[in-house]
């Protein structure tokens, strides 16, 4: 399936030509034509300069590839309601593999037919095919009027078709027209054997799969998931509370697939496509193998709530899809009732539904670290993610605590008073507070880690104070006292309960 | 799926929710530890309510905060706590740190945290933690003082802690005083500690005050210290200060509380090697101790 840009409008004055232009080899070129700049004989590659000469009234943009990319990427959301499986096909072309799925829509003349529609309906011109092989639909959209070839007719199809349609290099493509050959059926006449020989084997492949002897799957922009389940309407749908009726058969019925299949779901993506052309997408996360349609939905319901751009029906919605991208092993299992297991289900429950309102970043655990820098011995992972790193340090008995409960990042910078060479100071100000030391202990020299802070990092000698008040902190001095230079600067690293 | 072995499997579950529910670790109170704390409440900390402890200044946030871990431990058992903390609180009083847990004797591993942007998003996460019956303790910390967290909403925290029996901890260290619902509130201070040898920092000591009590005795004071090896506080006996330490303008005293209690009751738990007396007034540096 092709599209090309330009709109589609049309006003009692023929507009002027319009060009896209670009800077290429020192000059701005055409990159595309409207229309109109077509028949006036306009095309891609002249000059600008050459354009103007011939037709003054031209306008000409500048080309935008990147909005081209997102508009085009926007189309590929859209057509994600026709099949799953929908490839880009650059620089302005969409691949969909429609296998298996035209039925559902008619039948293959009905489906082209629908989406002409709707992309005429937004104002885009585009050209459709359906053929046997991503390649000869690629070349039947671009260098015929496209349409549907039957089964088995690619090869009749695409004889006739001018070499270009290869999408060969340059200097093959020349060498190939030196040698008279101008279609593909020149080129399907000859050993194969003969043209890998002299062009390599990409021609030859090519030309087999633009002939449809030989299929290739598309690369899809969303990977195919694992299980999928969707509604069509034939009326756009308005109401919210028919979405969430239909969200909730949905759910019902991808538990049941799962349950057959014996698999759970770790996340489950709603999509909602509008009748407009908009997607949303919805993802729900579970921190284990689910297909509980209550759970899920419980947790659809509460990232709905979260969204901070709210669904909106707009003109209706016309389809609805769950997908799950990817399915784990979930046997059932007899639950026990010792409650330790009912206990566990119940915090993992509830640390899903925090994920579905939060984010998976927002929900976390601490792993230690085998490292011996306060700042990196712990690290926090979501929640949801498989267990891991080293165990904490148990704690000597009899001692108190040795590092504090809440650490500052980076650390406090301190302006300390009265300082003792190699001890800690008798007095430091912090936020304006001025702290009397009337217990300290220390120091405990932590080295840095010179293989990912770098030979300059100073070493640090931490003291553990309590101030007059019995308030206790975490203090260190970077580097050491040396003669010539400046003193070594303080700072509060962490607070004790 | 409407299958008979679904039914059983359900009805299973059901069963056991409810023997959860009605658990006698679900109910019933949490002690502190010294007989005279919890003769005050009445036997402990009811478990299934919410508390709140408050500190008087900032500097006072991270005895606060050690206190209300103290509680939790107590508290939680072997469940798993959730801490729902505001973003802003990693700036003001750091982030906290997973080996100073483990130096109170909270293993980080069953510390579920949430990170909540706002007071909105700290108040509905800690809602959805007071229902769920599954967790030991919940500790939910906003920063300041967010008109959020009013009458209505504290009332809401406290009857699904009540549903739930999870304790509930509203950590509200850096806030001022309002009225809310919770069944105690706190004040906490920092306590100088007991020196060690060589004039070392000791156990984590605090002044705690209970200023208000739903249906009980209303303000009196404590000195008490938090000993990890036990998981539980110990009043400080005597309280021997020592010589030239100013006392702290902060709080009057109150007519001193101060009773002698010779047994503490320290948790249930394996591996921890304790003295023999079992008094924590001689528990006194081991002989581990090093100096510094």
């Amino acid at each position: 399936m092709e599209d090309g840009g330009g709109p589609a409008g049309q006003a009692p004055a023929p507009p002027p030509p319009l060009v896209l232009v670009e800077m290429q080899r020192g000059a701005l070129r055409i990159t595309a034509c409207d229309r109109p700049a077509l028949d006036q004989g306009l095309a891609p590659g002249l000059t600008l300069a050459d354009a103007r000469a011939r037709i003054p009234g031209l306008v000409s943009v500048e080309a935008d590839p990147e909005a081209d990319r997102r508009q085009i990427e926007r189309l590929a959301a859209f057509c994600d309601r026709f099949t799953p499986l929908v490839a880009l096909d650059p620089p302005h072309g969409l691949m969909l593999d429609v296998t298996g799925c035209a039925h559902l829509f008619g039948g293959e003349a009905a489906l082209i037919a629908l989406i002409g529609r709707r992309l005429s309906a937004g104002g885009l011109a585009h050209r459709a095919c359906i053929a046997g092989t991503p390649e000869a639909a690629h070349a039947l959209a671009r260098f015929t009027q496209g349409g549907i070839v039957p089964p088995g007719g690619d090869e009749a199809a695409t004889r006739t078709l001018p070499l270009a349609a290869l999408r060969l290099p340059p200097e093959t493509a020349l060498a190939l027209s030196r040698a008279g050959l101008k279609t593909l059926a020149d080129l399907a006449e000859r050993p194969s054997a003969a043209l890998s020989a002299r062009f390599g084997e990409g021609l030859a492949a090519r030309l087999r799969r633009t002939l449809g002897r030989e299929d290739i799957r598309i690369t899809p922009l969303r990977p195919p998931p694992d299980c999928v389940v969707e509604r069509h309407f034939a009326e756009p749908l308005l109401a919210m509370e028919s979405l969430e009726a239909v969200v909730v058969r949905l759910v019902e019925e991808a538990a049941r697939v799962l349950e057959q299949r014996g698999e759970g779901g770790r996340t489950f993506e709603f999509s909602i496509f509008r009748s407009d052309g908009a997607v949303r997408r919805i993802r729900v996360e579970t921190g284990r193998p689910s297909r509980d349609a209550g759970a899920v939905l419980r947790l659809y319901r509460e990232r709905l709530d979260t969204l901070a751009d709210p669904l909106d029906p707009g003109f209706g919605f016309d389809a609805v899809r769950l997908a799950v991208p990817v399915c784990e092993a979930l046997n059932t299992h007899q639950p026990q009732l010792d409650g330790r297991a009912v206990e566990e289900e119940a915090v993992a429950d509830l640390v899903d539904r925090l994920v579905a309102r939060f984010g998976r970043d927002r929900v976390l655990r601490f792993i230690g670290q085998d490292t011996h820098d306060p700042r990196r011995e712990a690290r926090m992972i979501p929640a949801t993610s498989p267990p891991g790193g080293v165990r904490w340090p148990a704690p000597q008995p009899h001692d108190p605590p040795t590092r504090p409960l809440q650490l500052f990042d980076p650390p406090q910078p301190i302006e300390t008073l009265a300082e003792v060479p190699d001890g800690p100071p008798l007095r430091f100000r912090w936020r304006r507070v001025l702290h009397e030391i009337a217990r300290a202990e220390g120091p405990e020299r932590i080295a840095p880690e010179w293989w990912r802070d770098g030979p300059a990092e100073p070493a640090r000698d931490y003291y553990r104070i309590e101030d007059a008040q019995g308030r206790r902190f975490w203090v260190f001095r970077a580097g050491f006292y040396e003669a010539e230079s400046a003193p070594p600067r303080w700072y509060l690293h962490g607070l004790f309960a | 799926m409407m299958s008979a072995a679904h039914t059983l499997a359900d009805l299973r579950r059901s069963l056991a929710e409810a023997a959860l529910r009605s658990a006698p670790a679900a109910r019933g109170r949490v002690s502190f530890g010294p007989a005279g704390l919890d003769e005050v409440l009445g036997g402990g900390l009811v478990r299934a309510a919410l508390h709140e402890v408050y500190a008087p200044g900032s500097p006072d946030i991270a005895a606060a905060t050690g206190f209300a871990v103290g509680l939790a431990i107590r508290a939680a058992g072997r469940r798993p706590i959730l801490w729902v903390r505001q973003d802003y609180l990693d700036s003001e009083t750091g982030a906290l740190h997973p080996p100073g847990l483990s130096e109170l004797g909270l293993d980080p591993a069953r510390v579920l945290l949430v990170r909540a942007r706002d007071a909105e998003g700290v108040l509905r996460a800690g809602a959805e933690a007071a229902r769920c019956g599954a967790l030991g303790a919940a500790l939910i910390e906003p920063w300041g003082d967010p008109r959020l967290f009013d009458l209505t909403a504290t009332r809401r925290l406290a009857l699904a802690a009540e549903g739930s029996g999870v304790a509930t901890l509203l950590l509200r260290a850096s806030a001022s005083q309002s009225p809310s619902a919770a069944r105690t509130r706190w004040l906490v201070q920092a306590l100088p500690s007991r020196a060690l040898e060589a004039n070392a920092p000791g156990d984590p000591a605090f002044r705690i005050r209970l200023l208000r009590q739903r249906g009980g005795l209303s303000e009196c004071e404590w000195r008490v210290e938090w000993s990890r090896d036990r998981q539980c506080f110990a009043e400080r006996p005597g309280f021997a200060e020592r010589p030239g330490y100013p006392e702290r303008p902060a709080l009057p005293d109150k007519p001193d509380q101060t009773r002698h209690s010779p047994d503490v009751a320290p948790l249930p738990r394996p591996l921890v090697s304790l003295p023999a007396d079992g008094q924590v007034a001689a528990g006194e540096a081991g002989p581990r101790r090093r100096a510094g």
